[in-house]
């Protein structure tokens, strides 16, 4: 099948800015759906609420627009009740960490066969740049005239610490290698992470002086290097890109089936 | 017969009720006086396959049914006060995107943590307007164990029949005293199933468009047909619209397809109404105090029945002015400020006549509560 057959065409135009990191991501995500040659009658996609949750509408899979940042916990509903279904939730930086942090981490902590794909552009898009809880500190927003003091959650060492048995990182710059991550993360029987950082030229670039998409594309590839690089090694503050973790452990729907049988042998006795 | 007699809890009796209506998946959070109902899921739904999942939170909990529901299953969640407060906006969200499942509130005092092990019959309206904007909801109550078993059922297959959120209001009182129950036999009672739609799988479906009757065939996720579900208004297919003309349709069936069959949805029994002076008019644990009263009074040879609704959403309005057209005055027995008094007020054409009889302090309300009022009323003095 070619991309565009994972494409709802009669709901496009989409609605994302010119030189939104988002699209380029639908863009990896669908090459990876692709080269993994999934049915698109198995695949559910979930969103919650904002720029990047608008991605569920353009795909041909079953998709299911929610709640600000509830998209796991409907997704969980989802797959411990289908558990054949492959679930896949991209979420924005706001709906992922703020309003679903609680989720977020549950969802790690139960390891249940869930891809959560954080689209992190450290920006509100949608209600028109304001700082998210991954801007960190010294960003100008909306909310934040004169910078903005906040910490940033380091989503991957979060994921790691909730318990997400597949954590990884790539950039919008690194369509292929989100791709090659994408395809993992899918395949991977847990919960896995993959952050993928974003661009919002509109609202962040803008209000950061970091110029249009492609200069910002740009930074998505100086400031980043990959895990186990020479460069990283020789420059620690760079943002590593790579899976940090992929491990196989219990997996929640797995183990409810034991449950299940178990409690149906002892009712049976 | 294979019926079965047992001794429980309402909480036990609504668990019983939803199994019965086929209760597939549950997803819950602990919180008193609710918390029998995920405890005893937890044992029963994997014995017949079903799932049981103890959420992070309230409204994680109220998520993930919606996202089973969407999979084919009969879903339910169990709650009271803060935690129903919680789960307003998606509650909403399954009123606009018209998915079946069933939410339980076990009321305790409120606003706020209020009186957790106390009863309380304070959510009526929250049960009506809690979620924001425009919409139709269904809310069921039970004053006894029976009919907990019976009103748990017909929460189920009203749900599926309507395509909505169905909220069963119990209170602390019932869902913790304990009373027969029988069990009825398989296939005693009606059981409904969602209508699922007949077109294969090469055909456009359209989620959203309803039939004539105004019911909408579903297709479960994982089938042949994929489909858009938002919270946004929405067309025919479920892709997102701000078009003047499909939101004010969406909204409008929304409302009607409810509003439309209040008839059909209306539940109540009535005790010596027939030549009833005095009529009250109750619910849920306090109704049982107002049936003790009229069964004492007419013994007296006392002129005095009782109206017991067991569903107040959409409000039985004409049932309530039918049955009360003859009284002379009629008392609203209910553990709140008067919530049901304001609809009873509106429904009847003299509301002048109409009373609260009530008790708000976490006790349950007795027979003597209303005997005080019912003196006033009837000219024997304070």
């Amino acid at each position: 099948m070619a991309v565009t057959d994972y494409l709802r065409q009669r709901f496009f135009p989409h609605m994302w800015c010119p030189g939104c990191g988002h699209g380029t991501i639908l863009n990896s995500l669908l090459r990876a759906v692709e080269e993994l040659e999934l049915s698109k009658n198995d695949i559910v996609m979930t969103s919650g609420i904002g720029c990047s949750a608008r991605i569920s509408g353009y795909v041909d899979f079953h998709s299911l627009h929610t709640l600000h940042g509830r998209a796991l916990a409907f997704a969980t509903g989802v797959k411990l009740s289908k558990p054949e279904l492959t679930l896949l939730v991209p979420m924005g930086d706001g709906d992922a960490l703020a309003i679903g942090g609680n989720h977020f981490i549950h969802a790690a902590r139960r390891n249940i066969d869930i891809t959560a794909i954080v689209m992190n552009n450290r920006i509100y898009g949608m209600t028109g740049g304001q700082f998210s809880p991954l801007s960190g500190p010294g960003v100008k927003a909306t909310t934040a005239p004169y910078t903005t003091i906040d910490a940033n959650f380091d989503v991957v060492k979060l994921a790691i610490a909730a318990g997400a048995s597949f954590v990884a990182r790539s950039t919008a710059y690194h369509a292929r290698e989100s791709t090659e991550i994408l395809k993992k993360a899918i395949m991977h029987k847990g919960f896995s992470v993959v952050e993928i950082l974003s661009q919002c030229p509109t609202h962040y670039g803008r209000k950061n002086k970091e110029g249009d998409a492609v200069a910002m594309l740009e930074l998505h590839k100086t400031n980043t290097a990959k895990l186990g690089s020479k460069q990283l090694e020789e420059n620690p503050n760079l943002v590593a890109r790579g899976i940090f973790i992929q491990e196989e452990r219990a997996e929640y729907c797995i183990e409810y089936g034991k449950i299940v049988e178990h409690a149906q042998r002892r009712n049976v006795k | 017969m294979t019926e079965m007699i047992r001794f429980v809890q309402g909480n036990e009796a609504c668990v019983e009720g939803a199994l019965y209506a086929g209760l597939e998946f549950f997803a819950g959070y602990p919180i008193t006086p609710s918390t029998e109902i995920a405890e005893l899921l937890s044992g029963r739904l994997p014995t017949n396959g079903g799932k049981f999942i103890q959420m992070e939170d309230e409204i994680a909990s109220m998520c993930a049914i919606i996202g089973a529901s969407l999979t084919g299953h009969k879903v339910m969640t169990a709650t009271s006060g803060p935690g129903f407060s919680l789960k307003q906006e998606a509650i909403g969200y399954a009123c606009m995107a018209e998915i079946p499942c069933v939410i339980v509130n076990v009321q305790r005092g409120g606003p706020s943590t209020g009186n957790p092990t106390h009863v309380s019959q304070g959510d009526i309206n929250q049960a009506r307007w809690g979620t924001h904007g425009d919409h139709s909801i269904i809310a069921l109550t039970a004053s006894n164990h029976q009919d907990i078993f019976a009103m748990t059922v017909d929460a189920f297959n009203l749900a599926e029949t309507y395509r909505t959120p169905v909220v069963l209001l119990l209170d602390e009182a019932v869902g913790h005293m304990r009373e027969k129950l029988t069990i009825p036999a398989k296939d005693e009672l009606q059981i409904i199933d969602r209508l699922r739609t007949s077109l294969g799988k090469d055909v456009d479906y359209h989620p959203y468009l309803p039939r004539e009757d105004g019911r909408l065939p579903m297709s479960d996720f994982g089938g042949d047909h994929r489909y858009n579900v938002t919270g946004l208004y929405h067309d025919m297919w479920g892709f997102p619209s701000a078009n003047p003309k499909v939101v004010n349709q969406l909204l409008r069936h929304l409302v009607d397809k409810i509003e439309n069959n209040v008839h059909a949805i209306t539940r109540y029994k009535e005790y010596y109404l027939e030549d009833a002076h005095y009529i009250m008019v109750s619910y849920g644990s306090s109704a049982r105090s107002a049936i003790h009263l009229a069964e004492e009074r007419r013994k007296r040879g006392e002129r005095i029945g009782v109206l017991e609704l067991q569903s107040i959403w959409p409000f039985p309005t004409e049932v309530v002015r039918e049955k009360c057209a003859a009284a002379r005055a009629v008392v609203v027995v209910e553990m709140n400020m008067g919530q049901v008094l304001a609809q009873v007020k509106s429904a009847v054409e003299h509301p002048e006549r109409v009373f609260l009889a009530n008790r708000i302090d976490g006790k349950l309300i007795a027979p003597h509560d209303i005997k005080k009022l019912l003196r006033v009323i009837q000219g024997k003095g304070v």
